[in-house]
Formats: structure tokens, sequence, C-alpha cells
């Protein structure tokens, strides 16, 4: 009878940290997580909060690679691209259209899922390092492009185009504020939406495909519509990341938008860890913080000397190295190990 | 008639540079079945010293020489301190640790030398003993060095036991260790090579593009386009491959798409041939069995 | 002493143990083979005695552990190893192959005599010397291979399983031409087989391994008209 009484359909319920029961401690800290998201900002200087939707804006983009290589198994060095055509496609329509920014998000995102899509169907024939030797192409090429002077009507040439912060509706919440809820809001509902992807059929038969293809296909998978899929939504994400990020950053010029970017994502996706969702937050955090934190103890040693900035860079590519070698699974590896150890499991 | 004969020269004069790269590139793709994508960046660092050491008053050719032996040794301690530890590691980890070494060079070269552009000084007399107007010195004696070098390493690789061995070791490691070679030595003597062809590329391009950390992520792009189009399974292709990339980007540019999209042109040719002829011109198709 | 002596060899392929503590020895100039259908632990074997498999246990030659030594030394020691599926370098030519196969040696002059000596042995390799090892059929790649190991002047050749996908002919003729390298150039050799008559009638010692054990050892003779192996190995 006592077996019947403990029989649960969650396994991980039998485990405990903390003493708590892991499912109990998963609901609390995704309910602390969002508290935080929510009332933080009310709280803090109007600058901690544009670096908050900083990290937010940066945490979307990490989840559009992480969709798309964490899930799926396909490299991408080349998601500057994507962030660009989204952050453009929003600054074109509120500076040369004279479109309300809230519209501009989901154009821009379903502009980025057919750029996403198309590159796709040619990466279908390409593996591994083809396809990121094919996505570093498009990284390199990308800002050239956005300067190509028969584009200059749209894109503003080297100078790029000034977006405008929007002004806050509720009085007494600075615009500040007010985008950083916008750009919440949005960053919930992509979040829960991957979050649907990734636990349903799609979501496995993604990891199928990034697992061992042939098998997935000789499931009956039909490999190159998902993999042409998931790189769309990975562009949609990326591109809403793009057109979010033009509204805080309040300008898009070619130069945003190199290689390097496509590195910070990388970066942020592969310490936050692959294949989860909240690494990409962690990745997002990560990504802010790990340069100015650098640029606090570079300036012990060199003082305001600009070029030792560049030593930052450096630094970021030895904790690139470092990740790889000691923690390959990222920070979510990092979680998951310590939960392995040390949740103690109750009497059966 | 002359503007296209001009365009053809002076695009092998740059295209030996991309094939220089795309030589290295396709070295070290087969000997470890990864590319390189750090490549540039090494080869940019390796200018820079260069740079100084003719900033410091050594003579041009003594400069190029110290550089090439630091590239040399340079690229032997990267492939045992970095890439050693994580030789079976998945593919992702390989990437980005390449690309670590990329902003790594990069981020350092910045730091010492800062980001203003440097000139570079040319070695080749700044006018030609004879009189023509399709090609300059600098190009004339960057495709000769070139040349040179190419032939040098055909040779080391056709002739001499250590350039069998390291194809050997590249093409069947464990049969390599099996005569007694040290697949490891090939290995760091591999990339030892890349880096030092790395090196003079980037001291034969810097007098035209002037030196700075940014300048050849452009012309990796080039140099990637030239290997992928020539045969990444060939390092012969790869040169091959290299001079045409050079020579298509200056028709290209003149008579098609303008100089303002070199860039999306190269893009544009690593996805085709990708697509369509992924062995390349000189290539194998490696056929993957189920 | 014993050439090579093997004692309580456990290998294993990360989690999996393929050999459960063999042991054997090989006599100087003699030929040793050890026998056993697939997965019975053989490759595995010499693999281990080359250094390419992680193993716990005592691997002497000539009196001196090997068993922590890479496989570039221990090649140099003087082991020649001819590899399951022949291990040609395909893409450079048939006498580079053979020059490989004397990497490990300074000696130049010697080398050329030697690379002679192996065509005397296989005319049809000098036939194709300058071609590309990649074309040459089953057969002639197998010589190759031997020859290269040849090349080596090894002390000791282990041979993986020499006559696999090979026409009768040719492997009669390969055996022949064994015998012959073991008796003029005193190659004391290491053959593994799953062929149990032709091996039986090369060697002079055999070992039967069945799923990673020794489970019968003695002269070929004594092994080739034992009851089991008659019935289970040699068809009769």
């Amino acid at each position: 009878m006592d077996n019947v009484r403990n029989h649960r359909s969650n396994p991980a319920e039998k485990f405990e940290l903390f003493g708590v029961q892991l499912p109990k401690l998963r609901m609390m800290l995704l309910l602390i997580g969002i508290a935080l998201a929510l009332f933080l900002p009310l709280v803090v200087a109007n600058f901690a909060v544009f670096q908050m939707t900083q990290v937010l804006v940066y945490a979307i983009a990490v989840l559009g690679l992480n969709l798309l290589t964490g899930y799926n198994g396909q490299f991408s060095l080349g998601h500057s691209a994507f962030y660009a055509l989204g952050a453009y496609t929003a600054a074109i329509m509120i500076d040369r259209y004279e479109i309300a920014y809230y519209w501009t998000i989901i154009p821009a995102g379903l502009i980025c899922f057919v750029g996403g899509f198309l590159f796709g169907l040619p990466a279908l024939r390409l593996e591994g390092l083809y396809l990121a030797l094919a996505t570093f192409a498009l990284a390199v090429a990308m800002p050239q492009l956005l300067r190509y002077e028969h584009f200059e009507a749209f894109t503003g040439g080297v100078q790029g185009i000034d977006v405008f912060k929007p002004d806050s509706p509720i009085p007494g919440l600075s615009a500040d504020r007010w985008l950083y809820y916008f750009v919440l809001f949005w960053g919930v509902l992509l979040i829960i939406g991957a979050w649907n992807l990734v636990r349903g059929r799609t979501g496995r038969a993604m990891i199928a495909i990034r697992d061992n293809p042939i098998a997935a296909r000789t499931m009956g998978i039909n490999t190159a519509l998902y993999k042409s899929v998931t790189f769309g939504v990975s562009g949609l994400y990326t591109g809403i990341a793009g057109a979010l990020g033009a509204m805080v950053a309040e300008f898009v010029a070619p130069d945003s938008f190199t290689f390097f970017l496509s590195v910070w994502f990388l970066v942020g996706m592969v310490v936050g860890g692959l294949a989860s969702i909240p690494a990409a937050i962690a990745g997002g955090i990560f990504i802010l913080y790990m340069p100015n934190i650098s640029e606090s103890v570079i300036g012990v040693f060199f003082g305001n000397d600009p070029s030792a900035k560049a030593l930052i860079w450096v630094a970021f590519g030895l904790f690139l190295i470092f990740t790889v070698y000691v923690v390959p699974n990222g920070l979510a590896g990092l979680v998951r190990r310590f939960v392995i150890r040390y949740a103690i499991r109750r009497g059966d | 008639m002359d503007l296209f004969l001009q365009q053809t020269l002076d695009g092998l004069a740059t295209g030996a540079i991309y094939a220089s790269l795309a030589l290295a590139v396709v070295m070290i793709y087969q000997a470890i079945d990864h590319f390189n994508f750090a490549q540039g960046e090494m080869a940019m660092f390796s200018t820079f010293i260069a740079w100084q050491l003719i900033a410091w008053g050594a003579p041009y050719w003594l400069a190029f020489v110290i550089c090439l032996i630091v590239s040399f040794i340079g690229g032997m301690l990267i492939e045992r301190i970095v890439f050693a530890p994580i030789h079976n590691a998945p593919v992702l980890s390989h990437i980005v640790v390449f690309i670590a070494l990329t902003l790594i060079f990069n981020a350092f070269a910045g730091f010492i030398w800062e980001f203003t552009i440097k000139q570079f000084p040319s070695p080749f007399p700044s006018e030609l003993p004879f009189e023509t107007t399709l090609i300059g010195p600098h190009e004339l004696g960057v495709v000769g060095i070139t040349l040179v070098m190419l032939v040098l390493i055909y040779v080391f690789f056709r002739f001499t036991p250590v350039g069998l061995a390291m194809r050997a070791a590249a093409a069947n490691p464990v049969s390599a260790a099996l005569v007694g070679i040290s697949v490891k030595k090939m290995l760091a003597l591999g990339w030892g090579l890349a880096a030092t062809v790395g090196a003079v590329a980037g001291m034969m391009i810097a007098p035209k593009v002037y030196l700075e950390p940014n300048m050849m992520l452009g012309v990796l792009l080039y140099g990637f386009a030239g290997a992928v189009v020539g045969g990444l399974t060939s390092p012969a292709g790869a040169v091959v491959g290299g001079f045409l990339m050079g020579v298509l980007e200056n028709l290209a540019g003149t008579y098609i798409i303008g100089s303002d999209l070199k860039l999306t042109f190269a893009l544009v040719v690593i996805v085709a041939v990708l697509l369509f002829k992924p062995a390349g011109l000189f290539g194998r198709v490696v056929v993957q069995r189920v | 002493m014993a050439l090579l002596e093997v004692n309580n060899l456990v290998a294993s392929y990360g989690p999996i143990r393929a050999l459960h503590g063999i042991s054997f020895s090989l006599e100087e100039g003699s030929v040793t083979t050890i026998l056993g259908a697939n997965g019975a632990g053989k490759t595995t074997t010499l693999r281990s005695i080359c250094g390419m498999v992680s193993t716990e246990g005592a691997i002497t030659l000539g009196g001196a552990d090997i068993s922590r030594v890479p496989t570039e030394q221990i090649v140099r020691q003087g082991v020649a190893h001819v590899p399951e599926g022949r291990g040609t370098f395909t893409r450079v030519t048939t006498e580079e192959n053979l020059m490989l196969g004397s990497y490990a040696r300074r000696d130049r002059q010697a080398i050329k005599d030697d690379i002679e000596q192996v065509y005397s042995y296989f005319p049809r390799l000098k036939e194709r010397r300058d071609q590309q090892a990649g074309t040459l059929s089953g057969g002639e790649q197998q010589m190759l291979a031997v020859g290269r190991a040849l090349m080596l002047r090894p002390k000791l050749m282990l041979l993986d399983e020499p006559s696999f996908g090979l026409a009768p002919l040719i492997v009669e003729e390969l055996f022949g031409i064994l015998r012959r390298i073991n008796q003029q150039q005193k190659v004391s050799m290491l053959l593994v087989e799953q062929n149990a008559t032709l091996a039986l009638d090369l060697a002079d010692h055999a070992y039967l391994l069945e799923t990673g054990r020794v489970v019968l050892s003695g002269t070929s003779k004594e092994i080739a008209s034992d009851e089991t192996v008659r019935k289970s190995y040699l068809g009769y």
C-alpha cells in the first residue's frame, strides 16, 4: 500500500535540495525571478534599468541562437546579421515611415523569420564547420552591405539611422522604465514560446535532428523542413531582439553589427549553457556585465589608458577558453551538476 | 583591354595573398579537420611584430626573417598548448576556441599597438626596372615572393621525409603512429608552417591596406573563399582558388558590382560553391557512411 | 627469454572490458598465432601491445616493460604492426609507403637496399612503385602493408588478419612469403587470424581466445588436433 501512495508522476519530486523538493524549488526560483523582473526596475536608478533592458535584449538574441545551435545542432556565426536585419527594419519603419514603435516588432520578427528560413534552405546542405564558415561569411559581409550606397536612402549609409526612445505613456514612469517593461513583455512572450516549442513534438524533433540526423530521418522526421523552420524561428528571435535593441541603443549603424557581435552571442550561449532557456538570461547578464567588470579590474592596473580597454577582449577570449576546458556545458551545466551532486533522495 | 589586363594582374597580386591564406587554412584543415578562424588574426599579429622590429631599427629583411621564425614557433606553441587538450572535444568547442583566439589576438594587438593605422613598408623598389602600366612593383614583388614560398612548401612536402611524414600523419594518424611518426609533433609542425605562411601573407598585404588590428578579417574571408573554390582537401587547389578569387574580385569589382560589395561577393561565392560543388574545383567529395 | 611476454593483460575501451587478464609469450624467431572468433579480443591484443588501448598488466619486449610507452616509441623498439584493414597511406605512392615504413631509421643506404629486398619478396609492388597506393588491389595493399612493416627491420611483426577479404590464391602466396620472411630475416611474428587452418599451418605456437580470455594454448600441431578446435574453428 505504501508503494501505491508514493507513486508520483514526476520523479524529480523524490529529490530535495536545501530541504525543498526540486519541483517546488524550481517554482520558487521562477517566482523570485518574476518578482525581480517586475519590481526591481521600480526601485533602482534609471541607468540600472537601462542595463537590465540591455540584458533582456541580449538574452532574447542568445535564446534565438540557442534554439538553433543548442537544440537543433546547427552552428551559426552569423546571428549578428539577423540582429541587424531586425534592428534596421524597426529603425526604417520608425524613422522613414513614421510607424509607431510598437507596431514594428512583429514585422521585424517576420522579416527575420523569412530571412532565417531562406538562409536555412541552403544551410540544409551544410554541416558543422561548413555552416559555421557560411555564417561567418554572412556576418563579415553584412556591415559592408549595410553601408552600400545604393541602399542609402533606406539605411542611412555609414551614418545609420537615429531612433528615438519611445515616450512613456504612463505619467510618473520614466521612458527607460517603460521601455524595460515593453522589452520584458516581448521577452516573456518569446520565452514562453520557446518553452512550449522545446517541450513539444517540435522540440523533440529538433533535438533528434541535432543528435542523430540520419536516425531522425529514418524515423520519418522531415529534417529539411524542421531545420529550415528552426533557422527561421531562430532568426525571428534574434531579429526581434535587434528591433528592441535599436530602441534601447537609440540608433542603428553598420559598425554596430560586425562579426564581433555574433561572437558576443556565441559567448553568451556558451557561457550560459547550450539547450537551456534560463541559460539565455545568464548569457545576457554575462554579455553585459563581464566587460564592465573586466574594465574595472583592468582600470585598477592600467588606469584610464584607452588601449588597455582592449584587454577586456583578451580577458573575454581567455574566459571563453577556460569555459570550453573546464565548464563545457556552461552555467546551466554547472547548475545541473550541482543539483545532481547535492540533491538528496527522500525516503521511498 | 588595358584595364582588363591591369585588373587581372593586380588581382593576381591580391590573389597571391588569398592563395597563401587559403593554403594555411587547408593545411590545418587537412591535419585536424577544423577551420582555423583565427588564421587572419594570427597573420595580423605576426605582421605587427615585424612592424615593431622595423620600428626599432631592424632592416626589412631581417625583420621579415625573425618574424617568420617567431610565427613558426608561435604556431607550434598554440597547437600544443591550446588545441592538444581539446583534440577530441565536439566541434562547437573547437569553434569557440578559434573564436576566442581571434578575440585575443585582435585585442592584444590593439592593446600593444593601438587601433590607429600604421604604414608598413614594402621591400620592393618603388619603380620597376622596365616600363609598364600593367602592374606595380609591389604587386609584382608580392606575386614573386608568394610563388617562391609556394615552391618551397611544395618541395618540402613532396620531397623531404618530414614532409612525407606530415602528409601521412594528416591523412592517416593511426598508420602514421604505427610507423613511428609522432603525430603530435607533426601537428605542431603543421601549425607552425601555417602560421609562417600566414605571416608572409600579412606582411605582403600590409603595405596596401595599412596595418591595423582589423585589417585581416576581409582578407581571411577571401582566403576561405579561395580554399572552398579550390577544394578543401587539395592544397594545390586552394592556391589556385586563392589566385582565382583575387582576379575575380577585381574583375567583378570593376565591371559588375563596384568596389563596395566585395565582401558580399565572397559570401555568395562561398555559399554557392558549398551548395553546388562542395568539393570545389580540385577536391574530393567525402562520403559520409551511415 | 621470450621476446614478448604478456602477463595478466586487461584491456578496456572506456568502461567496456575487452581482455580479462590474458597471458602468453612469444619466443624469438617463432611464429605464434592467436585464434578466435569475431569479438574475441584478438585485435585488441595487438593494439594493446602497441600502446593504442588503455591497459593494466605487464607487457615486456625483450625484457623491457612497454605497457606505458607511447606507440611511436614502441615502434622504434622494433615492433611493426600490420593493422586490420591494411592501413595503407592511400594518397601517396607505393614506394612512398615503403619509405614511411622506414621513417624511424637513419641508415640511408640500407633503406634503399631494403626497398629492393621488399620488391624481391613482392615483385608486383615493384611494378606499381610509383602508383598511388589507393589504386592497388586488396591483395597488393596487403603485401604493401607487410612490406612497409618489413622496412622497419623489425624484431617483431604483428599481423592483424592478413587474409581478410583476399582471394585464396593470393592468401597462399602471401603466407608463403611470410614464412620466408620469418626464416630468412629472422623476424618473429605474432599473427592474429580468423582463418585457423592457414594460421596453424604457418605458426609454431597457438593461443585460442574466447571473449577476452585464453582458453587453449600449445603448439600448432596440438591445437590443430584438438577436438573442439577442429569442430568449431577448422570445420571438420
